[in-house]
């Protein structure tokens, strides 16, 4: 694209900030480099070095969105993300969203991936619940489902940490390390050979959360709550990505069905931008996403 | 053990593995600068997510990543560069195409960008080489 295009005649020119040089990675440089980003991070946020773009002037044209790269691990939010927007509309009670223990002794791979993306779901639930037995319980079904996969050796620390956090109430750590959790699942899958498995956690944890999302907001509805439920390019993008993954493991009936109810809640999920959906329609993604998960979680659900 | 702490942690974790999957010493700088700075708006209470892109800035050329936002959610899109890139910038657009308004950050090789969407959906952030000459470049974003 020609440089004319881009905008960026409309910034004002910031203040620079003090540069920060980390260095080499030894130990003793880092500590020397937390002190410097403190500094860093009082001069940014308060030292007025923000500016405001003060304009819109840019436009991108859609062949070039449509080569947008996709990653896996930035363009897919985690429940976290999610769960902190819901916040932003009033108090949640995340201990009512709580479901009971899954089983974790099932045998088909897909399944053990789909629920273990639900399972971390479930730990930022508890993170936002600030249920330290709740996340310590959790985190311990998530290493027995990871165990099943092949990939625990790594995560039985990431056990001992989630406990630890938990311990501590370092609930801000506590969801960092689940996602890192999560990402360390899917890194351990992609070194097995189980590549096709990772978009299934990631999926397992959207469809939970989304569950839970929409009944807490059925619960108590306001619009604003609702918006965070337009999601139509998320899903879309979760789909084409099972049907990337193996023939063999695309026509396996769970996946099958996932597949095909992901087509129906991508309907449900879009919106014109701006509008929020009413409480019926709220009231229908929880029923679609809770249908699905009723299935992944069930103990007899691949045939 | 706290959050600075942990951050400057994961930046020598990714580090290393950046060198076992084989990222190239560039990317691992522009990573570890783009962390740095997302470092920065963590004292603001901001989460960094534990993901990242990395690619390479071109001379007149939009480097585009889609993301999905959530409305009532703030975020940051720090992205970190090496030599010979001098300056970039980060920018972000709605799903029409058009640019939206953004806090900006820029110092050279480290640029953010700051926004807050009123309505949930898909997003693209891109970040473009504004001086010198193309390199890798790695994006992360926290939110709260």
């Amino acid at each position: 694209m020609p440089s004319s295009q881009q905008p960026r005649e409309t910034k004002k020119e910031p203040r620079q900030p003090s540069e920060i040089h980390i260095g080499n990675f030894a130990g003793t440089r880092i500590v020397s480099a937390m002190i410097r980003l403190a500094g860093l991070g009082v001069i940014v946020l308060a030292g007025g070095i923000l500016v405001t773009v003060g304009a819109e002037t840019g436009r991108i044209p859609a062949d070039q969105l449509a080569k947008a790269a996709r990653n896996e691990s930035i363009s897919i939010p985690t429940p976290g993300e999610l769960f902190t927007a819901l916040e932003k509309s009033g108090k949640i009670n995340w201990a009512g969203q709580y479901r009971g223990p899954i089983p974790v002794t099932y045998s088909n791979r897909a399944q053990i991936a789909l629920n273990l993306g639900g399972l971390i779901a479930d730990g930022f639930i508890a993170v936002e619940a600030k249920d330290g037995q709740q996340v310590k319980n959790i985190g311990s079904d998530i290493i027995k489902l990871a165990k099943a996969l092949g990939v625990s050796e790594k995560l039985l620390g990431r056990g001992s940490s989630i406990n630890e956090f938990a311990e501590n109430n370092e609930w801000d750590t506590l969801q960092e390390e689940l996602e890192a959790t999560q990402n360390e699942v899917k890194s351990s899958m992609q070194s097995h050979a189980d590549q096709d498995l990772v978009i299934l956690v990631t999926l397992g944890g959207w469809v939970r959360g989304t569950q839970v999302v929409t009944s807490a907001i059925v619960q108590n509805y306001n619009e604003q709550s609702a918006k965070v439920l337009r999601q139509p390019a998320l899903v879309h993008f979760m789909q084409s990505k099972i049907n990337e993954i193996s023939p063999e493991l695309r026509n396996e009936p769970l996946v099958k069905d996932v597949n095909e109810a992901l087509g129906k809640i991508e309907k449900l999920v879009s919106f014109p931008e701006g509008k929020a959906p009413d409480v019926e329609q709220v009231r229908k993604i929880n029923q679609a996403v809770g249908k699905l998960m009723e299935e992944i979680e069930s103990k007899e659900a691949p045939k | 053990m706290n959050r600075s702490l942990l951050i400057s942690l994961s930046v020598l974790v990714l580090a290393l593995s950046g060198t076992v999957r084989g990222d190239t010493d560039a990317e691992v700088q522009a990573r570890k600068d783009a962390l740095d700075l997302a470092a920065a708006f963590s004292n603001d209470g901001f989460k960094v997510r534990d993901g990242y892109w990395c690619g390479v800035a071109k001379p007149h050329d939009h480097s585009l990543v889609a993301v999905n936002l959530y409305a009532g959610n703030q975020y940051w899109f720090s992205a970190g560069t090496t030599e010979p890139a001098k300056k970039i910038a980060v920018s972000v657009y709605d799903e029409t195409g058009k640019q939206v308004t953004t806090d900006s950050y820029d110092n050279g090789e480290r640029a953010a960008a700051g926004f807050a969407p009123s309505s949930s959906g898909q997003y693209f952030v891109s970040v473009d080489l504004l001086e010198g000459e193309q390199s890798s470049f790695c994006l992360v974003y926290s939110y709260k």
